[in-house]
């Protein structure tokens, strides 16, 4: 399965722009290789990422195959107070990779 | 005006260097162009000046390192003009995020990356950035 790294500050001051870069272990199989029969491998990629802090929508992300193998992905945001930064990425089978990363307003 | 050979080879030139310009300027497939449309809506899409930071070449097109940060846009849609199928991510922003992303991507061969975004007053630009690629990557 899957997996996702995710480096992301443990503590922010209230209002400062923290950077988080995410990385998942994932073929992303485009979908347009041929196998040596020739014949087409199937399409798999993580098709979706989405994170909220707070409950709130950070960001919201469509992937298509276009990503490369091993998708990173980095984003930035505000951190109002502490809270609960939730990321998920979803899988052309539907599975779904879920990790949370807690921030501390000291 | 008297029609001198001078004078005509003034307007000879003249006429060859309107003919060039046009075709340095930007521009998109068709395919692209669709998703372009499909993004923008109603809206015109004008050429904008928000960053998007490529490498000028990229010697290996499997992962080409693309950033861009469009302050105060509500989504972003990037697009690999010269790919089988030009479409590779787009993004949604909330309220407390600052609008910038930095991924990897794939590049079949050398083309333009073109960023469309939607920004708070509901006006689209775009930017596109050329990039030239060594070996590509969409495998076959």
């Amino acid at each position: 399965m899957a997996k996702a790294r995710v480096k992301a500050p443990k503590t922010a001051a209230a209002g400062e722009l923290v950077t988080i870069k995410t990385l998942v272990n994932h073929p992303m199989e485009s979908g347009q290789r041929k196998d040596k029969e020739g014949k087409i491998i199937p399409r798999k990629i993580i098709n979706a990422f989405s994170a909220t802090f707070g409950g709130e929508a950070v960001v919201a992300a469509t992937f298509e195959p276009a990503i490369s193998t091993n998708p990173y992905f980095q984003f930035s945001f505000t951190v109002p107070a502490t809270g609960d930064l939730v990321m998920k990425w979803t899988d052309d089978d539907g599975s779904m990779i879920e990790q949370t990363k807690t921030i501390t307003v000291a | 005006m008297s029609l001198t050979r001078r004078n005509a080879l003034a307007l000879g030139s003249a006429a060859i260097a309107v003919t060039l310009v046009p075709l340095r300027a930007f521009a998109a497939s068709e395919k692209s162009m669709e998703a372009i449309k499909a993004f923008a809506g109603e809206a015109a899409v004008t050429e904008g000046s928000f960053d998007l930071t490529t490498p000028e070449i990229a010697e290996n097109g499997n992962t080409v390192p693309v950033s861009f940060s469009a302050p105060g846009a509500k989504r972003v849609m990037l697009l690999a003009d010269g790919n089988p199928s030009p479409g590779v991510a787009s993004f949604e922003f909330g309220a407390l995020s600052d609008s910038s992303g930095s991924t990897r991507i794939r590049l079949a061969g050398t083309q333009n990356v073109i960023a469309v975004a939607e920004m708070a007053d509901g006006s689209i630009v775009q930017v596109a950035k050329a990039v030239k690629v060594t070996i590509g990557g969409c495998g076959g």
